[in-house]
């Protein structure tokens, strides 16, 4: 069997971020631990049932660093049991740098953690605060370390854009913290303001950046990334070279992946599905909403359009037996003079200006 | 039975736009018991949705009421209704012409007003008999005795019998009837004449086929005969005659001089019994038509466009049904670059494209795109041919135009004298001819211009209700065609020339106009990936331009924990944002912004 992806969602926080709309509550110890109960049975009841193997892990959430360690370390064994070590090539624990601990840090890595991301968000701390980060940097600069002691030196960190107060010299500061850290890979997501948010709530009275001076703080972190070494393979990911995230590139190149938890998504044997947001009802055994079809040929363009090599001939043909769809480059095309999409032998691709508008550019294409 | 000719009244009632007409024929209808009081919803006379919304009478129907007056007798009334609004001038002039007198409403707080002088005019035209009413004398505002005196001024109409009613309460509403049979005449005819029956209405009727509401002047006739028109000489056999009640259609042995009745002949489309002509037998042929046909012929001009192309098909079966029942849209085929397949549509004015277009979307679900409303142009050619023009896209090259010439219309407005000032200042901007200015009373102006038919397409009558707070009112007729300085405007997005929205224009007024276009335009395009020049040009020459902007930023920046769905759910409504949009050449125009620069002068 091929080794697919696997994703736990842990749906807790001490605390709720005012821009998340991820999933997640705070809730006591023992609900933690009858969460992580029923994430093991799920796991082993698939690796039994379906002979799963996973060739990258991935706890997100919520905050799986709110677990206790040993909760996360039986389902890190129950995720790799009955798989040769070799299989797993990436797995990566989401870490609240005011919940993670030097501890947590040697608990994960004696389970087999080989990268941790962790939300910056912002190096200055007045930005932190605005969109209530409880740590200050220089806690995000104590953990990397600890994490470096502990083994583990593939770090990720989040940066956002067009935060409340962002100028392009605090963004800057932002990726020079990045660089300096030691990390390895850095995510940079714009601000989006999520529908039930307390961001959302604010209205006019949350000041942000506009679409101009957002795109010219995208722009601007493109280049600063890339000047120290970060180089872009997606809208949203940088990273040196080789520590592109294994896991999320199977998003995008449209593999399959199993999600457990209360709101995992699972993509495996072409269908889609989920659990729904509701951690109690999981603990108690509700079963997957199904949710239509994957893995089509409009899926994988959207997707694979999102990364740099974008959507490639070589690709098309490996996975669909057939080149571009004349249609697709002829959309493309349409684009290619305005500076937002190149149209070539390789395939098709978006510029970074392209990227900025890459919703409309990958309607347009797949039509 | 029959009544007596001596007994039957023929008339109708005319009033300018909301003083009371329906309500009175509703309160006349109860009160000869034509209708049982449980089937009385409001104004029963305009039985279409779109005439009860706008409050007005868009097409003439009739019915018989039995009245026994306190002589004793019973009475025929017909009662013939009118359209209320100047689009429909002719069809009324036919309602007249069925009648021997007219109702005439005066709203006790309004006075008289434009309609009440234009139709009262018409009415003595045709020697009507008129009687006057004053009503809404319930009102706070009413002052009856002012406006009695006014008609009196006026008119000339003697007001001291004119009854005082309210037609919302019922308060005098008898009187009405009293007047109705005292003072207009009988109706005249031979019956042993040959046929001569005018028609004043036709209503398409999917069982019954064309409903031709007749007025008998000589003759008779019956089911079986075989009936011809006059203008046209198509015949056919009539299947039924009969009188129109208020609910139902009653049907009769025969009808003879002095009635007003309809016939059925499974005629299939109203354009073949066409309001104005004269019926008369196959057999025994009348030697001279009734006085006063014309063929109605369109004024305004549009193109009418599916906004989805796939409805063409269903445009098409929309305006063939609508033509059924309305002789005087035409249409016919045409292609825009911009808007695909659509159709020509020709209309009597403004408001009946209106109504037309309303209908289209309300009773046949189309979503529609229509292009700048235009009238028929004369093109005078270097090469001593002239053509007519009604779509700006068959412009002719300027340089082989001689001269052009547009058409011009005799307008009247009436209105309180304080608003005068304004007013001129509306028709001096609409490119007015100032004729003259008449005091009708202490309180009442009629200011008479000659108006070019295309200033008053667009808006007139909205700017003028806004600039008299409603008190003005205003009538036109087609006066003759012009020599004008005309130029074609044209519209270019990204460079490519939108033909469907080019139109012709005086070229005093192309630069302001061209400017209003741009900054529309600016607004209601969305920011597309690419920057997108908006030029308005005549010729080759620009005159206006805006830009709008490229779209930065449509992203979905987060895309992880692995919500594909949700992701592909945004796209699929962007598609479908997309199907709402119209392609221009490189450039998506969404409906709202297309509509937005057709109705420029909303918000002049």
């Amino acid at each position: 069997m091929r080794p697919v992806g696997l994703y736990v969602h842990f749906p807790f926080c001490d605390g709720k971020c005012p821009y998340c709309d991820f999933y997640s509550s705070s809730e006591d110890e023992k609900t933690k631990t009858e969460y992580a109960n029923a994430v093991v049975k799920k796991i082993a009841f698939e690796k039994e049932e379906n002979g799963f193997l996973f060739d990258s892990v991935y706890f997100g959430g919520g905050t799986p660093s709110v677990m206790r360690g040993n909760d996360l370390k039986r389902i890190a064994e129950a995720a790799l049991s009955n798989q040769d070590k070799d299989v797993l090539r990436e797995f990566t624990v989401e870490c609240n740098p005011s919940s993670a601990s030097a501890e947590l840090f040697d608990t994960l890595a004696s389970c087999g953690v080989n990268r941790i991301s962790m939300g910056l968000q912002s190096a200055v701390d007045g930005e932190r605060r605005a969109l209530g980060r409880r740590a200050d940097a220089g806690t995000v600069s104590k953990r990397i370390k600890e994490a470096f002691s502990a083994g583990i030196s593939n770090i990720s960190l989040d940066l956002m854009l067009g935060i409340p107060g962002q100028t392009r010299e605090t963004l800057k500061a932002s990726v020079d913290f990045c660089a300096e850290s030691g990390a390895k890979h850095i995510s940079a997501y714009m601000l989006k303001i999520e529908e039930g948010t307390p961001f959302y709530e604010m209205g006019d009275k949350l000041v942000l950046p506009g679409e101009d001076e957002t795109c010219d703080l995208y722009n601007e972190a493109c280049e600063e990334l890339e000047k120290s070494g970060f180089r872009q393979y997606e809208i949203s990911n940088f990273a040196l070279p080789g520590f592109e995230s294994f896991h999320n590139l199977k998003y995008w190149n449209d593999e399959e992946y199993l999600g457990v938890g209360a709101s995992a998504h699972s993509f495996i044997g072409g269908k889609r599905s989920y659990y729904p947001r509701d951690t109690a009802g999981f603990i108690g055994g509700t079963e997957p909403v199904q949710d239509g079809e994957g893995g089509g040929e409009n899926e994988y363009v959207m997707l694979r359009l999102r990364l740099c090599d974008g959507l490639t001939e070589e690709g098309m043909k490996r996975r669909f037996g057939h080149a571009i769809p004349e249609k697709m480059r002829k959309a493309a095309e349409r684009f290619t003079s305005y500076g937002l999409a190149v149209s070539d032998e390789r395939g098709i691709r978006f510029t970074r200006k392209g990227f900025l508008v890459s919703n409309s550019l990958i309607a347009e294409i797949i039509g | 039975m029959k009544a007596p000719k001596d007994n039957i009244r023929n008339f109708c009632i005319i009033a300018h736009i909301d003083h009371g007409k329906s309500t009175l024929a509703d309160r006349l209808l109860e009160l000869t018991k034509s209708v049982a009081l449980r089937d009385m919803s409001d104004q029963i006379l305009d039985n279409m949705d779109l005439e009860r919304e706008r409050g007005i009478t868009i097409k003439a129907h009739a019915v018989k009421l039995d009245y026994e007056a306190d002589d004793g007798k019973t009475y025929e009334l017909n009662l013939i209704d009118t359209p209320g609004h100047v689009d429909f001038n002719y069809e009324v002039s036919r309602s007249l012409a069925a009648c021997e007198g007219a109702v005439l409403i005066v709203d006790a707080s309004q006075g008289i007003e434009a309609q009440t002088l234009a139709n009262t005019y018409l009415a003595l035209d045709h020697d009507l008999e008129l009687v006057p009413v004053i009503n809404k004398i319930d009102l706070p505002a009413a002052e009856p005795d002012r406006v009695a005196a006014e008609v009196e001024d006026v008119i000339g109409l003697d007001c001291s019998v004119a009854p005082r009613v309210s037609a919302k309460t019922g308060e005098n509403v008898e009187q009405v009837l009293k007047r109705i049979v005292e003072d207009i005449p009988a109706p005249e005819g031979d019956d042993d004449a040959p046929l001569r029956a005018l028609i004043f209405d036709s209503v398409y009727d999917s069982y019954k086929g064309v409903i031709v509401y007749v007025r008998i002047m000589d003759g008779k006739i019956k089911a079986g005969d075989t009936m011809r028109m006059m203008a046209t000489g198509a015949e056919f056999t009539v299947v039924e005659v009969g009188y129109m009640r208020a609910t139902s259609m009653e049907p009769a042995k025969y009808l003879s001089a002095g009635e007003v009745g309809y016939i059925t002949a499974s005629i299939k489309t109203v354009g073949d019994a066409r309001v104005g002509d004269t019926v008369t037998t196959a057999q025994n042929p009348a030697k001279e038509p009734l006085p006063g046909y014309r063929k109605v012929n369109p004024m305004v001009f549009c193109g009418i466009y599916p906004a989805d192309g796939a409805d063409y098909e269903a445009l098409r079966d929309a305006l063939e049904k609508l033509q059924l029942n309305d002789a005087a849209l035409s249409y016919e085929p045409e292609t825009s670059g911009a808007l695909g397949f659509g159709f020509r549509c020709g209309f009597l004015g403004l408001l009946h494209l209106e109504i037309v277009q309303e209908r289209l979307e309300r009773e046949y679900d189309l979503d529609l795109v229509t292009t700048v409303p235009s009238v028929i142009y004369k093109i005078h050619l270097t090469d001593k041919s002239t053509v007519e023009i009604d779509n700006p896209t068959h412009y002719p090259d300027p340089a082989l135009i001689d001269y052009s010439e547009e058409p011009f219309t005799n307008a009247h407005i009436y209105s309180p004298p304080e608003y005068v000032g304004a007013i001129m200042d509306l028709c001096q901007d609409r490119r007015g001819v100032f004729k003259d200015m008449t005091y009708l009373a202490a309180d009442r102006v009629d200011i008479h211009y000659e108006l070019p038919l295309n200033e008053i397409i667009y808006d007139f009558f909205d700017s003028l209700k806004s600039r008299t707070r409603g008190y003005a009112s205003f009538d036109y007729e087609l006066l003759d065609y012009r020599k004008s300085n005309l130029v074609k405007l044209d519209v270019l997005l990204n460079g490519d020339t939108i033909d469907a929205l080019s139109f012709i224009i005086h070229s005093d007024k192309a630069y302001a106009r061209a400017r209003k276009i741009a900054e529309k335009l600016k607004d209601n395009i969305p920011r597309q990936m690419f920057e997108i020049p908006i030029q308005v040009g005549i010729g080759g020459k620009i005159i206006a331009r805006e830009t709008v902007k490229a779209m930065r930023k449509d992203v979905l920046a987060k895309c992880y924990g692995g919500d594909i769905t949700r992701k592909k759910k945004l796209l699929e409504k962007q598609k479908e944002g997309k199907k709402r949009m119209r392609q221009f050449g490189t450039v998506e125009v969404p409906q709202e912004a297309f509509m937005a620069v057709l109705k420029l002068d909303d918000d002049r």
